[in-house]
């Protein structure tokens, strides 16, 4: 009983993520200027490491909770990355 | 999802916490694409990095804690560097938007009360206003 119960709310869990991202790629896309980009990819970053956290729970090894890190770390250093190159035109000066 | 031996109550909880952050999430993404400008739209998606990451991880610590035996606190570690690096990243951002709305004279944007942001601003006054952005 209490499988089923899991199953189907991570089930339900990854999906809604996945349209969250769905959600997120479309103003990536759509725009309609730079900043709203850099901030969508932002959320999309969020919505891809509790994915992943998901999918840990899902198969029950601490695998995945590594690599939601790694993206959480990757998410913050290219926003900031991002942020920085749109108030001044170069990262690093 | 290992076992039988997992107990009814820890998979309500689990699925209880995992269904409420993903929803927060999406409702965070939703709010990005439905919101008209930048400055609304750069609320939207702190819900999923606050609410939305903090249910899923207890979610998370809770199923690990059960399955495991042993108090498992890793995800606090997610919570902790997404809870300060995300307040840092979007005033960034913020203050990059602001800017460049001021270079570019949009009227929605207040003038800055910094006399060295407004030199600035005179001497961009040359540059050619952007064309009027029509999607909302």
């Amino acid at each position: 009983m209490s499988q089923i119960i899991l199953f189907w709310s991570v089930l339900a869990c990854e999906a809604i993520l996945a349209l969250a991202m769905a959600c997120a790629a479309y103003r990536l896309a759509r725009g309609p200027r730079a900043q709203d980009r850099v901030l969508s990819l932002d959320a999309f970053y969020v919505s891809g490491m509790l994915l992943l956290v998901t999918f840990g729970i899902r198969t029950g090894t601490t695998l995945y909770f590594e690599a939601a890190l790694i993206i959480g770390t990757l998410g913050f250093v290219s926003t900031l990355a991002l942020a920085k190159f749109l108030m001044r035109g170069e990262v690093i000066e | 999802m290992s076992g039988d031996q997992f107990p009814l109550w820890a998979a309500i909880a689990v699925s209880v916490l995992l269904v409420a952050g993903s929803l927060l999430t999406l409702a965070g993404c939703i709010g990005m694409v439905r919101f008209r400008s930048f400055y609304q739209r750069i609320h939207a998606p702190t819900i999923g990095t606050s609410f939305g990451t903090i249910f899923i991880l207890a979610g998370s610590v809770v199923y690990f804690t059960v399955t495991q035996l042993r108090p498992a606190v890793h995800e606090v570690l997610i919570f902790v560097f997404v809870s300060v690096t995300t307040p840092v990243t979007l005033m960034l951002l913020a203050r990059a938007a602001l800017y460049r709305d001021r270079i570019e004279r949009d009227p929605d944007v207040p003038p800055s009360k910094d006399p060295l942001d407004n030199a600035e601003m005179e001497a961009s006054k040359q540059a050619p206003r952007r064309p009027a952005v029509k999607e909302a």
